[in-house]
């Protein structure tokens, strides 16, 4: 016993340096993971948390009679779903494009400018688009519809057009990021089999189908994986500031993190949006043990855990 | 053969062209705009070709700096000490857990892996920090809630550690009488620049485009960052082109509406800073996303 103290008290000074750490993620992680109970109860703010009484699963019957559980859902996982596939093979074939270019200079350029998008705020974003979009002022309403005799368009109030609109913004902030991801494996295949390709006689294009593809097929399927192991999570920020928090659209732009955001802040629910906010933690979780073992099914090394 | 080449190299060149330009375009749209005179935006729309050039709009946030100026003033600390107190926290955390000799190695490891797994959500969050922790409406707001540490970094910087500090260089550390502390901050923290680097990188970054606790732990104006006011004027904006009877009435960190040029002028003081200092640092900032990826 008295070597374990000893143990102990060697270790003091390490111990000490974790604790702010510590603290930081039993305040911000792990308070809020028992703070779920509040998704079983009716809240009172007299009481509190911890005095209020346990109603079951009355607040989970009340969200899902609701029409929002199945638009939310439905739109949360076909959202995602959507930016996964065109993501995916749109910045694979960025990846490859760029791999195509030899001149470093232009490789590094056309880089950076296409990353550039990911490091702007989603309010700024919004900016951008409306700038575009906006029904009285816009680019398309004003310069690019008369153009070819069309009429202008309502878009923050047409539904219709935001699964296009939230899809193209997607791309447009995500894609570059994940093509430089996709282009650091590409670069670190081997040269060699390029050079042997190329003595055979292939042409590049068939380098690209049958070494490039095949060789980082195992990063393409575990990113991949990963991916829709959040899908349960989307963006907040492209739900609810593109479209600029506007209910007329609600039907085609919110998902499960903007109806939880809004029941809260905007309608003061706590019910409802807590038991919301379960659902996706629990789903998201089951999705994200379920796509890790599907990862390490395939390659234990790269799997979470 | 070098034909087929030739044609490859065009079109890949013609591909990414075309996609950054559209990457580029819509800066210059905001820029354009925000640069156009009153009455041609109104007649014509936001354009990149507008009729007439004005400098209005950045005459008007001139006359408005004390508020811009002070949400700037918060947006410059709020990163700044957010990224230090971040960089601090992690490195600290991580390094004891990257010790072989620590006890319960694998218990801190699964208590920070965890937090990438499961969260509980905004809503226990959010009733967390308001209402036990009283952060609402104070500068804290906008620093700790989500943005302070995250484990992904952690295990980062640990693995770094792990593979880049060599432990005969802390032995001898502590055979010449530094104790943990001082082992860590003269021999471990100096090996570590690279990452250390990389992560304050991106945590300023994400520092300074932060506008959700500012939205949803902050009213009073006077902590509004930048980001948080460009929030609420578009929010007005569509406040009152739904209720615009209230006009006069909204008022928010500025009295009166910004027109249609000020909207853009001020988006564009917002994300002029990166966009200038992003020559300098894109090199680290591409850097670092591959380093993220392959964790």
């Amino acid at each position: 016993m008295g070597s374990t103290a000893k143990r102990w008290k060697r270790f003091a000074p390490l111990f000490l340096l974790m604790l702010p750490g510590l603290v930081y993620l039993i305040i911000n992680n792990y308070l809020p993971m028992f703070g779920m109970i509040i998704a079983f109860k009716d809240i009172n703010y007299t009481s509190g948390i911890l005095g209020s009484d346990w109603i079951g699963f009355k607040n989970f019957e009340y969200l899902f009679k609701t029409s929002d559980a199945y638009i939310i859902t439905r739109n949360t996982l076909l959202y995602n779903g959507l930016f996964i596939f065109i993501n995916t093979i749109g910045a694979i074939g960025l990846a490859v494009l760029l791999n195509e270019i030899r001149k470093k200079f232009f490789q590094r350029f056309y880089q950076s400018i296409i990353v550039l998008p990911h490091l702007i705020s989603m309010v700024i974003v919004s900016y951008l688009v409306f700038a575009i979009l906006g029904s009285d002022t816009g680019l398309i309403n004003k310069s690019i519809l008369p153009l070819f005799g069309l009429d202008e368009v309502a878009w923050y109030s047409s539904k219709q057009y935001w699964p296009y609109i939230l899809t193209i913004v997607n791309i447009w902030k995500g894609i570059g990021f994940l093509s430089v991801v996709y282009l650091a494996s590409i670069i670190s295949i081997d040269t060699e089999y390029y050079e042997a390709a190329t003595l055979d006689g292939a042409t590049r294009w068939q380098q690209i189908r049958t070494i490039t593809i095949p060789i980082i097929m195992p990063v393409i399927t575990m990113m991949t994986l990963l991916a829709i192991g959040r899908i349960f999570y989307s963006d907040f920020g492209l739900f609810y500031q593109v479209p600029m928090d506007s209910g007329v659209l609600s039907e085609t732009t919110n998902v499960i993190d903007t109806y939880v955001y809004r029941a809260l802040m905007n309608l003061g629910d706590i019910g409802m949006s807590s038991a919301a906010g379960v659902y996706q933690s629990i789903v998201g979780f089951v999705l994200v043990i379920l796509s890790n073992y599907a990862v390490r099914k395939f390659s234990k090394e790269n799997a979470l855990f | 053969m070098a034909h087929e080449s030739k044609w490859v190299t065009w079109i890949s060149h013609s591909v990414l062209m075309g996609f950054s330009i559209a990457c580029i375009i819509p800066f210059i749209l905001l820029i354009v705009s925000s640069i156009s005179s009153e009455s041609s935006i109104i007649q014509n729309g936001y354009s990149f070709f507008p009729q007439q050039f004005s400098l209005k709009a950045y005459e008007y946030l001139w006359a408005h700096w004390s508020e811009l100026g002070r949400a700037y003033g918060i947006t410059v600390f709020v990163t700044v000490f957010g990224t230090a107190a971040s960089l601090a926290m992690t490195s600290m955390l991580a390094y004891p857990m990257s010790r072989s000799d620590i006890p319960l190695k694998s218990f801190w490891a699964f208590l920070v892996f965890f937090t990438l797994l499961f969260n509980g959500g905004l809503v226990p969050t959010y009733l967390i920090y308001t209402q036990v922790f009283e952060i609402k409406n104070t500068i804290w707001a906008l620093i700790v809630p989500g943005l302070l540490m995250n484990g992904f970094n952690v295990l980062l910087v640990r693995t770094f550690f792990m593979t880049s500090v060599p432990p005969a260089l802390i032995e001898a550390a502590q055979i010449d009488g530094a104790g943990e502390i001082k082992a860590f901050y003269k021999i471990v923290l100096p090996l570590s620049a690279p990452i250390m680097a990389t992560i304050g990188l991106f945590e300023a970054i994400l520092y300074w485009n932060d506008w959700f606790n500012g939205m949803t732990y902050v009213t009073d104006p006077k902590l509004f960052s930048i980001q948080n006011i460009l929030n609420r004027i578009i929010s007005d904006i569509q406040f009152l082109s739904n209720n615009s009877s209230l006009a006069s009435t909204a008022g928010g960190a500025m009295a009166e509406l910004p027109s249609t040029s000020v909207r853009m002028a001020i988006a564009v003081i917002g994300v002029l800073p990166i966009l200038i200092a992003y020559p300098f640092f894109q090199k680290h900032f591409i850097k670092g996303i591959t380093i993220g990826a392959v964790k």
